[in-house]
Formats: C-alpha cells, sequence, structure tokens
C-alpha cells in the first residue's frame, strides 16, 4: 500500500481545464469538463462506457480539437492542434489501441517521430536506450530486433508505455493500461506509475478496474454522460464511486450485488 | 531493483528464451527461417533472373553474349530510376499510376527547351526536375487535403499529363537530339573506364566490411551482442565476387554504362535515406499504420507530399535519360508499357503493394528481371502483342507472391 492522502494539491497545476467541450455532429461526446492535473499526483479517469474518458484523452493528446473551453498548460493557455505538439510540450499518451507499427521493430517503434541523430540514425545508442527503459519496467520481451507483429499484447502494452516515457514528459495519460496485462505485469504498471509520480509528473489513469484505481489514484474523477460527476478520493467506498459513476445508488451493479448475497445468507 | 546477478549478462542475451543466432550456421539458420514463414526478401529476383537466363539463352545464345548485356543495362538504367520513385509511393501503401506520362512529359520538355528553344542543357535538366516536382506536390496535394485516393488521383494525371506532352510536342510529333550532344552519347556510347568499374564492385564489400567492423566494436562497447565477424566476411567476399566477375563479363563487351552507374549510385542514396535517416523510418511507419505514426508526432501528410515529390522528380529525371537512350522525344515516349513495366519491377524486387515493406534495392533488382524479360523476347523477335502479355503474366505473378508471402508473414506473427 502506498500513502494516498497528501490532499489534492500535491504541486504546482500543471494541467487545468475549463469548460470543455466536444461535439461530434449532433452527439455532445464531453459538455463543460473541469480537470486539474498537479505535478506529483495520480489522477484517475473513470466512468462508463461512453462517458468521453477516451474523448478527453484524445483532445489532450491533440487527437481531436475541442469545440469549446479552454486548456492551461503550466498557468499558461494552449491550443493542442496536432498530437506532436501535444508531445513536444511534455503530455504522453499512451493509447487503448496502442498505436504501434508492427512492420516495424520495438526500437524503431519506441523512437519513432524522435530517433537520435535524424540524419544518421544511432541504432546501437538506441538500442541500448531501449533496454534500459525496458529494464526498468521489468519488461519480458525477447529481443528489441523482433517486428513488433511478433510480440503478445502485454509485451506490446509495454512497449507503448516505454515509449510514452522516452521523452520525459511533464504529463503522462494512460487509457486502460491493465486491461491486457497479467497479474505481474498489472502490479509493475501500477509500480511505475506510483513510480513516475514520486519524479513528480503527473498521471492520468483511465481504468475500468476500480481495484487498480483505488490502489494508485489520489483523486478519482468520475465522468458521466460527457459530464463531470464528481471527484473522490481513494478512500470512497466501491459502491459510492460505482453510483457515481452509473448515475444512482440504485444500479444494476448494486441489484446484482443483493441478488448474489441473497442465496449465499440461506446457505450459510 | 532487484536485479539477478548474472555473469555479465549482455544487454540483449539476457532472456533465455530467444535463441542465439551466432556464427555462419546461425545467419543460415535465421534466413531459412525468414524465408519459410513469407520473408523472402531478394530471393525471387535471384530465382527469377536465373531462370530467365537459362530459358532465354537455350533459346537464343545471343542473350548472354557481353554486348546484348550491356545495352540491357542502358535500357534498365531509364526505367529503373522511375521504378525507384514508385519504391517511395509503394512503401506508403500509395501508388502513382501516372510516372509513365510524367516520364514522356518530361523527355517531351526536354526536346522542347533543349532543342527548339536553344536553353543549355543544364538549365534544362532543372527545369524537368522542377516541373516533375510541381506534378508530385500536386498529387500530395490532392492526398492530403481531399484525401483522394492516390489511385484516383493519379489515373487523372496519366491522362492530363500525357494531354500536356502531346499539347508541347506540338503538330509534329517528335523532336530529334543531335547524336554528338553529351546527353545522347551519354544514354547511348558512354562506358565507365574499366578500373572505375572494378573499383566501383569492390567497394560495397569494402564498406559491409568496415561497417561491419565498427558497428560491432560498438556494440560491444555498449554491451549488446555482435554478431560474429565471419558472416559479414563471407557475405562482403561472395557479393565484391559476384560483382567483380558481372564487371569482368561485361568488360568482354563495352563495359559498364554511365548511365547504369549513375543509377546505381541513386539507389545507393535512397537506400540510406529510407533505412539511416529519421524521413526513411517515419516511411514505413506511415506504410505500415499511418495513424500510429500520426500519434507519435510524424507529420504524416509532409511524408506523403515527398515520397510523391520523390517519385515524380525521379519519373522526369528517368524521362530525360529515356529520350538521351532514344535520342529523341517523341509523341509515344513513356506510353506503352513503362508504366507497368516501373509498378512491376519495385514489387518483382520485393516492394509490397500493400505499404510499410520494401526497399531501394528493389528497384534495381526487379528492372533486371522486367528488362531481361523484354530483352530476351524482343531478341526472340517475338510481337509486341505477346510481349506484352508475358510481361503482363509475370507481373500478376509478383503481385501474387507479394500477396501469398504477406498472408504467410501475418500468420507466422512478422510484419
Amino acid at each position: 500500500m502506498t500513502q494516498q492522502q497528501t490532499g489534492p494539491d500535491r504541486g504546482e497545476p500543471i494541467l487545468r481545464l475549463r469548460g470543455i467541450g466536444k461535439q461530434f455532429g449532433a452527439v455532445t461526446a464531453l459538455e463543460d469538463i473541469e480537470l486539474d492535473v498537479h505535478s506529483g499526483e495520480v489522477v484517475a479517469l473513470v466512468g462508463d462506457n461512453g462517458a468521453g474518458k477516451s474523448t478527453l484523452v484524445k483532445v489532450l493528446a491533440g487527437v481531436h480539437q475541442p469545440t469549446s473551453g479552454t486548456i492551461e498548460y503550466l498557468g499558461k493557455p494552449v491550443t493542442l492542434d496536432t498530437p506532436g505538439k501535444a508531445l513536444e510540450m511534455g503530455i504522453a499518451t499512451v493509447f487503448q489501441d496502442l498505436a504501434l507499427c508492427e512492420n516495424l521493430d520495438v526500437v524503431a517503434n519506441l523512437f519513432l517521430g524522435h530517433e537520435i541523430s535524424p540524419w544518421r540514425m544511432d541504432e546501437v545508442q538506441m538500442e541500448v536506450r531501449a533496454w534500459t527503459l525496458l529494464k526498468e519496467l521489468a519488461a519480458r520481451i525477447p529481443s528489441v530486433r523482433e517486428p513488433i507483429a511478433s510480440l503478445s499484447g502485454g509485451q506490446r502494452q509495454t512497449v507503448a508505455i516505454a515509449r510514452s516515457l522516452l521523452l520525459d514528459p511533464k504529463i503522462i495519460m494512460l487509457d486502460e493500461p491493465t486491461a491486457a496485462l497479467g497479474v505481474a505485469q498489472t502490479a509493475e504498471v501500477l509500480n511505475l506509475i506510483e513510480r513516475v509520480r514520486d519524479r513528480g509528473h503527473g498521471v492520468i489513469l483511465i481504468s475500468h478496474n476500480m481495484e487498480d484505481v483505488r490502489a494508485v489514484a489520489d483523486r478519482v474523477v468520475v465522468l458521466r454522460l460527457g459530464k463531470n460527476n464528481g471527484v473522490f478520493t481513494a478512500e470512497t467506498s466501491h459502491q459510492d464511486l460505482v453510483a457515481a459513476i452509473t448515475g444512482a445508488s440504485e444500479n444494476s451493479v448494486s441489484r446484482r450485488a443483493a441478488r448474489q448475497l441473497e442465496p449465499v445468507s440461506e446457505n450459510q | 531493483m532487484t536485479q539477478e546477478t548474472q555473469s555479465t549478462p549482455q544487454l540483449d542475451r539476457a532472456d533465455t528464451r530467444l535463441r542465439h543466432d551466432a556464427g555462419l550456421s546461425g545467419a543460415l539458420r535465421g534466413f531459412t527461417d525468414r524465408v519459410r514463414s513469407g520473408d523472402l526478401g531478394m530471393l525471387p529476383v535471384v530465382v527469377g533472373l536465373l531462370l530467365i537466363s537459362v530459358v532465354f539463352s537455350t533459346l537464343n545464345p545471343i542473350f548472354l553474349a557481353p554486348n546484348n548485356l550491356v545495352n540491357l543495362l542502358f535500357d534498365a538504367a531509364a526505367v529503373g530510376f522511375i521504378s525507384l520513385g514508385v519504391v517511395c509511393v509503394l512503401l506508403l501503401g500509395e501508388i502513382d499510376l501516372s510516372i509513365g506520362s510524367m516520364s514522356g512529359l518530361a523527355s517531351a520538355i526536354t526536346g522542347v527547351l533543349w532543342i527548339n528553344m536553344g536553353i543549355p542543357l543544364p538549365a534544362t535538366i532543372l527545369a524537368v526536375l522542377l516541373s516533375g516536382a510541381v506534378v508530385g506536390l500536386v498529387y500530395g496535394f490532392l492526398r492530403n487535403r481531399f484525401e483522394m485516393p492516390s489511385f484516383v488521383a493519379t489515373l487523372a494525371g496519366l491522362l492530363a499529363l500525357l494531354g500536356m506532352q502531346l499539347y508541347i510536342l506540338g503538330p509534329t510529333g517528335s523532336i530529334n537530339m543531335p547524336f554528338t550532344s553529351a546527353l545522347v552519347r551519354f544514354g547511348q556510347i558512354m562506358i565507365m573506364p574499366a578500373w572505375l568499374s572494378y573499383l566501383v564492385a569492390v567497394i560495397p564489400g569494402a564498406l559491409m566490411v568496415i561497417g561491419g567492423i565498427r558497428t560491432n566494436q560498438r556494440r560491444t562497447a555498449a554491451n549488446l551482442s555482435s554478431s560474429g565477424m565471419s558472416v559479414t566476411v563471407v557475405k562482403a567476399a561472395s557479393l565484391t565476387a559476384a560483382l567483380v566477375l558481372a564487371v569482368f563479363y561485361l568488360e568482354q563487351g563495352r563495359g559498364v554504362p554511365w548511365m547504369f552507374g549513375v543509377f546505381v549510385l541513386f539507389v545507393m542514396m535512397l537506400d540510406y535515406a529510407l533505412t539511416r535517416t529519421q524521413w526513411g523510418r517515419s516511411m514505413f511507419a506511415v506504410g505500415g499504420n499511418a495513424e500510429a505514426a500520426r500519434r507519435s508526432g510524424i507529420n504524416v501528410q509532409r511524408i506523403r507530399l515527398s515520397a510523391f515529390v520523390v517519385c515524380s522528380t525521379l519519373a522526369a529525371l528517368g524521362g530525360v535519360f529515356a529520350a538521351a537512350r532514344l535520342a529523341s522525344a517523341s509523341q509515344q515516349a513513356g506510353t506503352g508499357d513503362v508504366n507497368l513495366n516501373a509498378i512491376a519491377a519495385a514489387v518483382i524486387g520485393g516492394t509490397s503493394l500493400f505499404g510499410g515493406r520494401g526497399s531501394a534495392w528493389s528497384a534495381l533488382l526487379g528492372v533486371l528481371v522486367i528488362m531481361a524479360i523484354s530483352n530476351g523476347l524482343t531478341l526472340l523477335n517475338l510481337s509486341s502483342s505477346l510481349r506484352y502479355m508475358i510481361t503482363g503474366a509475370v507481373l500478376a505473378i509478383a503481385v501474387i507472391v507479394d500477396s501469398l508471402a504477406r498472408r504467410s508473414r501475418a500468420s507466422h506473427g512478422r510484419a
């Protein structure tokens, strides 16, 4: 267990979103979203399918442009119009679909767009750096000179996370990072998230796994149908979180829990 | 950090599941594995060239005569330049169907500017290359701005450029170039001196050994495994032997054409750009997964634009050389099978039509196969109707091999 109780204002605010909205035609994916991320804290972003988590991540990664609202980064208003710009400013993202090039090897993917000496690529130095990075993540990748196509889902996830750390970002966003990972690798990723936080980076974690969220998050921001639906701490009970996510204390999760409790009490 | 204490594990040899392909037998094992999983590399070309040589030389012994091969190299260079450009667009999974028309237009511009208007040759060539670059910019713009499939955009370009070629040639329809001029001599006569040919034949092997030694030193210094020198030396020695033998054989005839030498130089430059620079890496990335490349911060649109520009410019240069070869700019230049020969050459050489796989060398090797077929059929006095049919069948076979290899790679977990 780690110490979570250090309060919401652990450090300088890095990122401040005010009134962010995003329309896809007639559909309002995000409406009036507020989100603060401070240095050295893990903010978990939770919500049901379609709550707008991935859309918000894509806005911050520069993949989508918001239709309204302002993004303040390090105290200055910014526009994130390309993924390259977001990366350059220090917002790194691990996307749910990983976004790796299957035809390239691990080293090439890690350094994609940021190769060492662009006119005469330094393969040796890149390979060394790749191994060091993967070692830090305790990654189990047999060879960094194999194309990504030959790696398993978990190995690909590790490569994607390693890539986001390459540029030493201020904020790293992880979209469902543990969904495809085994037990040990999930623990490693959670350790890694803490390590990144302790180095003073801000972390935005998106996960459906409440256990993971409560294990590492300092604050839990709940989205529901594209709107803010409360900010909680890791101490919040599971029921309260689920209630905020689904929008009612009487929901399919609680009904199911109640149903499962009944036969158990009968048996005892 | 909880690090197991091992006896100095090399960074990339820590995982015990990895097979260590060291030495000659290891290299051989790695090669057979790659071929089995559908990573054919240069194999189809080597097999194809052997097959072609055997078949045509039994039908007509002149096929393998040194001077016929020299002619073949003259012919190959012009189409080779066009094919080199096609490799760039194919790497992105795009296509350019107008390269033939572009080369035809380029030869027409050469004729008009240089012969009819008397503009000096260097300025003319510069203008031709610029016109190629502009056409490439237009294709790139159409692709980026309107997301127009390059198939359609360049098909439209094929007609438009052909029209322009006919327009600027005017009613006479053809412009002859003087045989004494430098350009025509370059395209028909000029041969590299023997010593230079031999020197050029030795250089790749030497570079391979020097580069191998340097890489191994750096890898050892960085605590990475180094592939044994034996493999590099054997590879370099066999390559040098093959090249020297080829030069020796060609020297029995007229020798190695300058035009072909320049072509090989361009192939080597593009190979360096594709494998050792960030631009090349981005090309492969965009061809493999454009969205992933975009999210890595690569400017996908600029990469696309650059590929189309390189392709059209090289096609224009190929057009100038084709005009030099024929000593004329005519309405027929760049029509007929030029388009498909260039594309087929790239595919036969191992550049995938599906993007993300290929190399500059595929243009060189592929164009040798295509030109050998065309040359052999001409020697047999076959009509062009038969030649078209046979070349078409060869292209179909090349694409089938490409598709099958791709499927096999997918099932073997290789991209």
